[in-house]
């Protein structure tokens, strides 16, 4: 589940022709684009050339990797580089930095091979042989002795909660895995619950029962006590069991209906700072009470506006900068928002972008009417609870001497030029970077790159894994759109689209997206072939950018003209800053597939299930059928959809119901029923879920279920009222290149 | 015996003319300090950038003390823009008109933040934002300079 998902293979060296060339380098594109009138792809100077490099790095913790236990790490003199694959040995005792161009002496241990006992020969080392490698960090690399797991959980519990019903969920979770919680002896946990008034838990080893301590002086919140509030989990657990059983029961009867979510995370900071770790905060509503404080800002007749859509960034500050200050001390604060009203994502969003930590978030979530994100909530808690984490965070990113890192896309902080701060490290995570070359690269036939991530592991070990990239130089501009990656191009765009939207407006980001697609075909058109301009054509690599950006401005994130909820919009704006390729592609232009007729399609083994691989559909009713029953993968969620004259043997054999009227609104789960065509159905769903980490929920529409918007909203290439067909929009593009 | 004269006027106070010549003298000394004052923000703004950009400093503390410099500048410019209204030089005071509608937006377009300052340091590490900072900063210098040498010959 490691995978470096950069993959770029060229950069145009020459840029004689065209003054001011553009050059997207997107997973494997490259690909020159004129200078355009859209600012964010502005060029700098007369001779400077930016390149836009997407990196999705699902940061680390991944098996396949050699790791290193020499005492020695051989680094670079001048840039500090790792030694790496892809440097040149000069005569068997130096050896020449691949970054810096700089000459340095292969010290005497790292003469001899471990691993073949043989003396002489530094190339066959392991640091040598592999692009990623993991070192154990010696001492001065450490600030501080390793930080123990921390882990301190924030529950809102006023009225709202409990109404919500979520925290049966989340303490049922918590006692599930509490012994897979990823640390070792010295693991500690706390909890916070808060309302209009703040509530601590002493769990004191050698107590009979927890004991609660409310502080209400939330103006100037202050620790109870100055132990036992985060307590060592294995000495005391029982306690901890106690507490977990008994929480959910503690809050039936309260009538308090502000929630003081500001005091409680300055009041877990404070708890926090000695150590650093992680804080998962729980909300349900708008924080009502104390600092931090949010108004409503949405306007429910603004929700479907074609004009300007307001207030995508934060309100106030506050949680920026907690998000600061708890990054300075190494702690990451998740947030799971389950609110089923307005509740200011825009700004609560804040205190995990900034701190490395995550966002979930679940709409219109209550326990017992919305039984699908119940589901989801417990399965993201599984994993979030169990996934392998790395604490107190440092992330360099080395390029080339030549080419410069210029801005970083994900949830971390930017401590300098290359420098990212992550107080957590979890493998769901993706980042991307924009960088932008600085002299002429015509001398150079290769460029390197190079992260070096140190953390801290969950056991306390202090490590280094360091990754290296090297893509060759090349000259024409055939050759570099010939390496394009479309879906890193497309993601890439989506980080840039949502910054723009942020900080200009959102009709800018989706004419920015626009002109994305026609300067790039514009660019290829005039360059590559001599055709004169009355057809569309594109590179084989890029056929399907046009079909991915209109995916993406009818995604939830960018969409005009279709009621969304802004706090929905700025989720997605949120996940497309921080998810790793492969789930952003799923999200942005979801799978479909024809399930009802799986026994015939053409199957492969999988760990000795049989599982069948349907072809994939293009996202158009017209592909629907009412004879047939579909599957729609978008990622976090399934659609199946049922056509009203469905088989009866599908509805019967695979669903569990005699006939398409029986079959119920909501319907979360497939039966087993014994039956060849259930079975491929389910091992094919179940073979789809396996294929992520997040696990999906699965949702059954009928056709004529209201819901069904949710499905239909995701068929892009169809014309709706305030958007293009693909068809039209392509001829939309070719006018506006032909112009 | 001394005939009594014709009674003469005392001298009185000078004209308005010689008034507003002293006034006006006393404005350009003052804005002469005060520009002495904006020169040194203006190189410490783009020695605080400069430190920025070689990782000498964090971003955190670095706005916590840039932040602060920023409404004092803008108010010491607008400060001696009402002063030339009021001493009526037109041309001065058209020289530095733009500068005060470009501190105007720039105020106004700041990110959200609760304290006074321009400057966010979440942001502010983004290669385009530190370049455009460090621009300002030398082009206001200049700008700083020129007003400085037009104000001691004017």
């Amino acid at each position: 589940n490691f995978e470096i998902a950069t993959s770029l293979k060229f950069i145009g060296r020459s840029f004689g022709q065209v003054l001011h060339t553009f050059f997207l380098i997107v997973g494997n594109l490259c690909f020159p684009v004129v200078l355009w009138s859209s600012e964010f792809l502005l060029c700098v100077g007369l001779r400077t050339i930016r390149y836009l490099l997407k990196r999705c790095l699902q940061c680390f913790l991944g098996e396949r990797c050699s790791l290193i236990t020499s005492s020695t790490i051989v680094r670079c003199r001048s840039c500090r580089t790792y030694i790496n694959p892809f440097v040149s040995f000069i005569d068997q005792r130096r050896w020449k930095c691949n970054l810096c161009y700089r000459v340095n002496d292969v010290p005497e241990e790292f003469m001899y091979n471990p691993l073949t006992r043989s003396y002489g020969e530094p190339h066959k080392r392991p640091e040598v042989q592999n692009s990623t490698v993991e070192f154990i960090a010696s001492s001065d690399y450490m600030l501080r002795p390793p930080q123990p797991a921390v882990y301190l959980f924030v529950l809102d519990v006023s009225h709202n909660a409990v109404e919500a019903g979520y925290l049966t969920i989340v303490c049922q979770s918590l006692l599930e895995n509490l012994d897979k919680l990823p640390g070792d002896s010295r693991t500690r946990i706390g909890f916070i619950t808060f309302d209009s008034t703040v509530q601590f838990y002493n769990l004191q080893e050698g107590l009979s029962q927890p004991q609660m301590l409310i502080v209400s002086d939330i103006d100037d919140i202050f620790l109870p006590t100055p132990d036992s509030l985060l307590v060592n989990l294995h000495e005391s657990k029982e306690l901890i069991k106690d507490l977990l059983n008994a929480l959910p029961n503690m809050f039936t009867n309260t009538r308090e209906t502000h929630s003081a979510l500001g005091p409680a995370l300055q009041a877990a900071f404070k708890l926090m700072s000695p150590t650093g770790g992680r804080i998962s905060v729980f909300q349900t509503q708008l924080p009502s009470l104390g600092a931090g404080l949010l108004h409503s800002r949405e306007d429910p007749n603004q929700r479907s506006s074609t004009k300007v859509v307001q207030h995508l960034g934060p309100a106030t500050d506050f949680y920026k900068k907690l998000a600061l200050d708890c990054s300075g001390q190494q702690t990451a604060v998740d947030l799971f928002l389950l609110s089923s009203q307005y509740s200011d994502l825009a700004s609560l969003a804040c205190m995990s972008k900034y701190s490395a930590g995550c966002i979930y978030y679940y709409p219109s979530f209550h326990r017992s009417h919305n039984p699908a994100q119940a589901e989801k909530l417990q399965k993201d808690l599984k994993r979030y609870l169990t996934r392998k984490i790395g604490f107190e965070a440092v992330m360099r990113i080395r390029c080339t001497k030549g080419l410069s890192i210029h801005t970083f896309h994900g949830n971390f902080f930017v401590r300098s030029t290359d420098l990212l701060s992550l107080a957590n490290v979890n493998p769901d995570a993706g980042f991307a970077v924009q960088m932008s070359i600085e002299e002429s690269l015509t001398d150079t036939s290769l460029v390197c790159f190079q992260t070096a991530l140190l953390y801290t592991s969950s056991k306390g070990e202090r490590r280094i894994r360091v990754h290296t990239l090297c893509l060759p130089v090349v000259s024409s501009l055939a050759d570099v759109y010939a390496g394009a990656d479309v879906q890193a191009v497309v993601c890439l765009l989506a980080n840039m689209a949502v910054d723009r939207s942020v900080s200009s407006s959102l009709s800018d980001a989706r004419d920015a997206l626009v002109n994305a697609v026609v300067d790039s075909l514009a660019a290829y058109m005039s360059t590559a072939s001599n055709l004169q301009q009355s057809m569309l054509i594109a590179p084989n690599s890029l056929k399907l950018f046009p079909l991915y950006i209109l995916a993406l401005l009818k995604q939830k994130a960018f969409r005009t003209g279709t009621s969304t909820r802004l706090d929905d919009r700025v989720y997605a704006m949120c996940q497309m800053k921080s998810q790793p390729l492969v789930h952003l592609m799923k999200m942005i232009h979801p799978n479909l597939y024809r399930i009802d007729k799986l026994i015939d399609e053409s199957t492969i083994h999988v760990n000795d299930r049989v599982v069948p691989q349907p072809p994939l559909q293009k996202l158009s009713a017209e592909k629907l059928t009412r004879e047939g029953a579909f599957l729609m993968d978008c990622g976090s969620i399934f659609y199946i959809w049922i056509g009203k004259n469905c088989s009866n043997n599908f509805i019967k054999d695979v669903l569990g119901y005699p006939n398409y009227a029986s079959v119920p609104q909501k319907m979360t789960q497939l039966p087993e029923v014994d039956a060849l065509s259930s079975e491929r159905t389910r091992s094919f769903i179940s073979w789809l879920r396996d294929s992520r980490p997040l696990s999906p929920v699965l949702q059954v529409i009928k056709d004529e279920n209201p819901a069904k918007t949710d499905f239909f909203q995701h068929l892009i290439e169809d014309r709706t009222e305030a958007a293009f067909s693909y068809y039209e929009f392509l001829l939309n593009i070719q006018q506006q290149i032909c112009k | 015996m001394i005939a009594p004269g014709i009674p003469r006027a005392a001298p009185g106070p000078p004209g308005p003319a010689a008034m507003a010549f002293t006034f006006a003298a006393f404005c350009y000394m003052l804005a002469l300090l005060l520009t002495a004052a904006l020169i040194f923000f203006a190189i410490w703004h783009i020695i605080a950038f400069d430190e920025l950009k070689t990782d000498y400093k964090n971003p955190i503390d670095q706005c916590n003390t840039l932040n602060p410099l920023v409404l004092p500048e803008y108010l010491i410019h607008a400060f001696f823009c009402v002063m030339f209204l009021c001493a009526a030089e037109w041309l001065t005071l058209g020289l530095n008109m733009p500068l005060l509608a470009y501190h105007i937006w720039r105020y106004m377009s700041r990110p959200v933040m609760s304290g006074p300052g321009l400057y966010d340091p979440t942001t502010i590490m983004n290669a385009d934002i530190l370049a455009y900072c460090q621009k300002e900063g030398w082009c206001k210098l200049a700008f700083y300079l020129l007003s400085f040498f037009y104000y001691l010959y004017g």
